[in-house]
């Protein structure tokens, strides 16, 4: 659909994503209330891209991320993997498909096993996927994976408590890649990190992109490293995706008030160059009761009475590879006057 | 409101805390660590200074050190004054130290769930700030509760004075938690990595929040941070510190503008999106970050000579040798790099005799 992605099939498409959780019930009593973690998401996914994944906590950036894994199930919509559709696969069938789609964690701490050893945590994977015949092969790829990803061979001995967080993420990495995945979801990757040891990881895994051709949803809260590792970002905000754009125009052409702000609020590291600051107000809204309309209105600085608190605004196209889920989308160029003339369409499926 | 926020600083003017030679240490089983080593920097009135550095380079111990909060055992302050208004903190009795903490310096944390007390209303923990420290009674400390929740900005606070932290968003108890530390109107506000557990959009709410409070009521602001972009924004002047010493500290558009130290240089350069950052890729060919290889020293078995120089790109024979002394340079700011300061002093011909460029 879009002149881009004019290439093969997508990697990813995901249609109409939901994932809801019932909470708020007890023992023998019924669930009194849904939250709508992930709202009705579609977007797809070239090989060897990295499609950014920004919103702040809540949004459900995390859920989205592990239900396409499916380590969540999802509640409605369907999603497909390299042109198969994997909604129904029972979890026997997708054990082969798990060797190709793999997750990095936030946490290096909380994701790796304190009792096993480097060597067997990163092999554990290779056995089961039956990818080694033999236990000196199973070393020797290990070896060869930890020098990958920047580590001395001779510490695959050691315990996940010996290593510092940089290193432990790098673990996390070599894990991930000993079944030679092809698309990896990595949720947060880099938050629990020092900004020097942030950039070490940073630049690992667009190495190994370039390396290996992977595929990344790249899940974070960061939009700056967000817009430096991504092709493409998408912006969620209360389960949905507000606007899903290239890269190069986030500076200056996104068109979502929520984009806007969210990339004005990050504070400008040059003090010379201090920006009219559009200052959201109030929190982010209860994804149990989400307002009417564009759940955004309330904080939005633009919103209109009548037409953002009554209508939900549907996902439109602006430019070759740009989507903006915003009745006034028109208008922000008021703010944000890139170029890509604003061509109407009606509500684009698979972005 | 107040007439000491000007920007012109009288040199001879008192300091309002002055850290001298400061020395916190912490006794392990892995040997002694020094936490904070031999820290100084004064902070005028109504002034501000951010503190930056990465995970364990000694910011938070120095902040604990200055209200004398650091655990002990296992820590200790080893030496060093911290003068606060011209009185040594060190020196006084525990009694004393308590009637100032809260009331003239007080302390905002990283994590508000984990400051508020959460049995207690919200109402009640700054009705216990004002009753213990300003004698007011209970009615009256209540309205100023409300008062108080008012000018940090929470919605309805007369019913949110009853509310419990945890009926409260992340970024609400942060307000609450900028309302118990204002209370007293302190001289001195510390505050510890105040927007690290908040989303962005709520960061920016908090730091608008912070200056205009400065603003209204005088204080001064000591901001611990490990994001450059929040010191870039908030602050006059920066300091910054590796394994537990001060390497740089200058004001903060200078810093900026021309970073002395290797490691600070390093720190901005690895921000994505920094203009540093974008020369380094630019200069790589490939959108890459440039990156600090290896990592912090063990501050219990620290090497000889500069504690950065196994990470340092410029480092020379003499920086194995010896550890660099933070000089005072001409045009004022510190720095602590062999290589930096005579590199500074070349370029300053009236700064020294010997020096003709």
């Amino acid at each position: 659909m879009s002149t881009s992605a004019a290439s093969a099939e997508p990697l990813l498409e995901v249609q109409d994503l939901a994932t809801h959780f019932r909470v708020g019930g007890g023992f023998l009593r019924p669930a009194r209330q849904v939250v709508r973690a992930v709202d009705g998401v579609s977007f797809s996914m070239q090989q060897g891209q990295t499609l950014g994944l920004v919103g702040e906590s809540g949004c459900g950036k995390s859920t989205l991320g592990r239900t396409i894994l499916r380590l969540i199930e999802p509640t409605a919509g369907s999603l497909r993997f390299e042109g198969r559709d994997i909604t129904a696969l029972s979890q026997a069938e997708l054990r082969p498909l798990r060797r190709r789609m793999q997750i990095i964690f936030q946490d290096p701490y909380g994701s790796l096993n304190p009792r096993m050893t480097v060597r067997a945590a990163v092999g554990e994977a290779m056995r089961v996927h039956k990818l080694v015949s033999s236990r000196s092969e199973e070393e020797q790829r290990v070896a060869a994976l930890l020098e990958r990803v920047g580590l001395r061979p001779e510490l695959m001995s050691r315990y996940p408590h010996e290593f510092s967080g940089g290193q432990r993420q790098r673990i996390g990495i070599a894990r991930a890649l000993a079944v030679e995945p092809r698309f990896i979801v990595a949720d947060e990757p880099v938050s629990a990190l020092d900004v020097s040891i942030q950039a070490q990881i940073v630049n690992l895994l667009m190495d190994l992109q370039d390396e290996l051709g992977l595929s990344y949803l790249f899940v974070a809260h960061d939009l700056k490293v967000v817009e430096h590792v991504s092709h493409r970002v998408a912006v969620m905000y209360l389960g949905r995706i507000v606007e899903i754009l290239p890269k190069r125009e986030i500076a200056e052409g996104a068109r979502h008030p929520y984009t806007q702000a969210l990339r004005s609020a990050i504070p400008e590291l040059d003090p010379k160059k201090r920006r009219t600051r559009t200052l959201l107000h109030g929190d982010v809204p209860s994804p149990i009761d989400p307002p009417a309309g564009c759940s955004f209105h309330p904080r939005c600085p633009i919103a209109e009475k009548g037409l953002c608190d009554r209508e939900r605004p549907l996902l439109r196209q602006f430019g070759s590879d740009h989507f903006v889920a915003c009745h006034l989308a028109d208008r922000a160029e008021r703010t944000a006057n890139a170029g890509a003339g604003a061509a109407v369409l009606p509500a684009p499926g698979p972005v | 409101m107040n007439p000491d926020v000007n920007p012109d600083v009288n040199p001879t003017e008192e300091p309002l805390l002055e850290v001298s030679e400061l020395r916190t240490v912490f006794d392990t089983g892995a040997g002694q660590v020094r936490a904070v080593d031999g820290v100084s920097f004064r902070l005028r009135k109504g002034g501000t200074l951010g503190i930056v550095g990465e995970s364990g380079c000694g910011k938070s111990v120095m902040s604990l050190s200055i209200l004398r909060l650091v655990p002990s055992p296992p820590g200790r302050i080893a030496s060093g004054a911290i003068r606060f208004e011209g009185r040594d903190l060190l020196q006084l009795p525990e009694r004393q130290m308590r009637a100032l903490r809260g009331k003239s310096i007080a302390m905002i944390f990283q994590e508000p769930m984990t400051s508020l007390n959460p049995v207690y209303t919200v109402g009640d923990q700054i009705i216990e700030v004002l009753r213990l420290h300003e004698g007011m009674d209970k009615a009256a400390a209540r309205a100023r509760s409300i008062e108080l929740l008012k000018l940090v900005g929470i919605p309805s606070p007369q019913t949110r004075v009853d509310s419990y932290p945890h009926e409260l968003s992340g970024g609400m108890r942060q307000r609450v938690m900028i309302a118990m530390a204002i209370a007293c109107k302190p001289k001195l506000l510390i505050a510890d990595e105040p927007t690290t557990a908040l989303d962005v959009t709520i960061q920016a709410q908090i730091l608008e929040l912070l200056a205009q409070l400065r603003q209204e009521l005088g204080m001064s602001i000591v901001l611990i941070t490990h994001d450059l972009g929040v010191v870039a924004e908030f602050v006059e002047e920066v300091i910054v510190m590796y394994a537990g010493q001060v390497v740089e500290h200058a004001p903060t558009a200078a810093l900026f503008d021309k970073p002395l130290h290797p490691y600070t240089r390093g720190l901005l350069a690895s921000v994505p999106g920094s203009v540093m950052a974008a020369h380094a890729s630019a200069a790589a060919g490939k959108a890459r970050l440039s990156t600090i290889e290896g990592m912090v020293p063990d501050l219990a078995r620290l090497p000889p000579g500069c504690r950065f120089r196994d990470r340092c790109k410029s480092a020379i024979e003499v920086c194995a040798q010896r550890e660099p002394p933070l000089v005072t340079l001409a045009d004022g700011r510190r720095v602590a790099c062999f290589v930096a300061q005579a590199a500074e002093q070349a370029a300053q011909p009236t700064a020294d005799a010997g020096a003709s460029a």
